[in-house]
């Protein structure tokens, strides 16, 4: 994929590439580091139908959220051969009950029958947690099991 | 003691009405520069409060305040952006110059202010407001247009023939005759080539001058060595304005950074001084005299600019709506167009009646150049709909 790296004399520098749909996708940044999220218009490609400001933190998380699919997509391509058994992903919610509780506590193995098997945080990838391991909101888990257990795990996640 | 308890009062109220004015120009969203010319032309000849006694403090300060403008603009550019946009958009940039000076040139002619006045005025309808333009695109939300790049080297393009038209502009009102003003302009070109060279090579060294960990110090001595090029350019002929310019663009990055974080404030205040003393310089009774010249200016100095921003984003690929978005984003003129103004004003060399033309003649533009960029899309939208709809 081409990346287009463009100076902006006296702003800063936009990094863009055109989707397979045709859209322009980019992000400036500006000199003093704040960073600015673009989307081109539908009708005008040249025009920018949304620019976004984000914090450090946002950017993380917006990489996180389009990061994370990929490591769902390797698991998924390395469990194909076992009919059945799927992963997924599900957020820990600002509101949900294992906010600050630990991976143990969710007792996620008896009650579904799936396993948590990475914790995705701030970008890093914490490969198979502990039963120790303490949650936080904006956490990704990363779930194998069948699509049953799976569906039983979002909502404990989600609710306890 | 009098004398300066006054002093301080008159100046005391002249900033704080400045900042009444500023404040006006945020709720309105435009630029300061215009009210600041109104105010100027407020407190001058019969006006509201006749300011005595600072004029040495304001003469001085309004030099600062070009100096400050010019070398912030320099800071605002690294030497590789001005090298790079020189070399993809000379095309753009010369087809600016000539669309948009004429204007300006052939309206002194006709006003029979001769050949100096031409060569003024071709500079006050030919640059673009750097300050408003940025702005403008910012509030916009378009940065990431793809006709911005466009637009941006447009304005690299004229700061850098600032470094030359400056220097000229000195020379030829200076009246040095052909040989002086010849080399005051190969002093200038010689000057920018060498700051480039410099710059691009050994930028850190220049920086190491200026660079301290402390604020109080960094500022001191940006300052100093800003006043001291400055002095020494305007001894050689070269301007103060261009000496700074020069400066600034020799300051590699990141100590330019921290520079334009310290300096903005100081330039913010002196250049508010310069664009009241050049309000409080221009007779107001003589604007209405002028009023009909800089209206029809400005709208031919518009449709000048729409077209050079036209083909400015032709140039590199952009479709019609972004064409035209381009030219309507450069159309407002404001500080620089004053900075050439009071140049040409100081000599005594050109027609007195430059000074109400040239402030009417911003007035009209820094209000228009803002409008025309938020009017420009819907304008072209309903146009193209209606070429559409219409039968052949």
């Amino acid at each position: 994929m081409d990346v287009e790296v463009t100076r902006l004399p006296g702003i800063g520098t936009k990094q863009e590439f055109t989707t397979a749909s045709g859209r322009r996708l980019g992000v400036l940044t500006h000199r003093d580091g704040h960073r600015e999220l673009l989307v081109s218009g539908r009708d005008d490609p040249d025009a920018c139908s949304a620019s976004v400001g984000l914090t450090d933190a946002e950017g993380q998380a917006l990489g996180t959220l389009l990061g994370a699919p990929n490591l769902v997509a390797q698991l998924q391509d390395q469990q194909r051969e076992v009919e059945g058994v799927s992963t997924a992903q599900f957020p820990i919610g600002a509101g949900s009950p294992y906010d600050g509780r630990t991976l143990g506590e969710t007792a996620m193995r008896t009650r579904t029958g799936t396993s948590i098997v990475a914790v995705v945080r701030d970008h890093v990838v914490s490969p198979s947690p502990g039963p120790d391991f303490v949650f936080r909101a904006g956490d990704l888990v990363v779930v194998v099991g069948t699509g049953e257990g799976l569906g039983q795990a979002a909502t404990i996640l989600e609710d306890g | 003691m009098h004398s300066v308890a006054l002093s301080l009062i008159e100046l005391g109220a002249l900033f704080f009405g400045l900042g009444l004015l500023g404040r006006l120009a945020d709720r309105l969203g435009i630029s300061p520069v215009p009210l600041y010319l109104l105010g100027g032309l407020a407190f001058g000849t019969g006006g509201l409060l006749p300011l005595e006694g600072i004029e040495p403090f304001t003469t001085v300060a309004s030099e600062v305040g070009v100096v400050l403008l010019l070398l912030l603009l320099g800071l605002e550019y690294s030497a590789s952006e001005l090298v790079g946009g020189l070399r993809r958009s000379w095309a753009a940039g010369v087809v600016d110059m000539v669309l948009n000076a004429a204007p300006g040139a052939i309206a002194a002619l006709v006003l029979g202010w001769g050949p100096l006045g031409a060569l003024a005025m071709a500079g006050v309808t030919w640059v673009s407001s750097s300050g408003i333009v940025a702005k403008v695109l910012a509030d916009l939300g378009r940065l990431g247009n793809r006709e911005t790049p466009a637009v941006l080297s447009v304005l690299v393009m004229e700061d850098l023939a600032m470094a030359l038209y400056l220097p000229i502009t000195t020379a030829a009102l200076a009246a040095l005759g052909w040989v002086a003003g010849l080399r005051t302009v190969a002093i200038a070109v010689l000057l920018l080539v060498v700051v480039l060279v410099v710059a691009l090579r050994f930028g850190r060294a220049v920086s190491a001058i200026v660079e301290s960990p402390t604020t109080e110090v960094f500022l001191l001595r940006m300052f100093g060595i800003a006043l001291l090029v400055a002095g020494v350019a305007s001894q050689l002929q070269v301007s103060a304005g261009v000496g700074a310019f020069l400066l600034g663009i020799a300051i590699a990055e990141d100590t330019a950074e921290n520079a334009v974080r310290v300096l903005a404030p100081l330039r913010d205040l002196f250049a508010a001084v310069f664009f009241v003393v050049f309000g409080l310089n221009t007779d107001p009774s003589q604007v209405p005299a002028v009023l009909p010249v800089a209206v029809v200016l400005a709208v031919v100095s518009t449709a000048t600019k729409l077209a050079a921003g036209w083909f400015a984003a032709h140039q590199i690929g952009v479709g019609p709506p972004g064409r035209w978005r381009a030219g309507a984003a450069l159309v407002a003129r404001g500080e620089f167009s004053i900075v050439i103004a009071g140049l040409a004003l100081t000599t005594g060399a050109v027609d007195p009646g430059l000074a109400p033309l040239a402030t009417t003649y911003v007035l009209l533009m820094a209000v228009l150049g803002p409008v025309a960029a938020r009017v420009v899309e819907p304008v072209h939208g309903a146009l193209t709909r209606r070429l559409r709809s219409t039968p052949a």
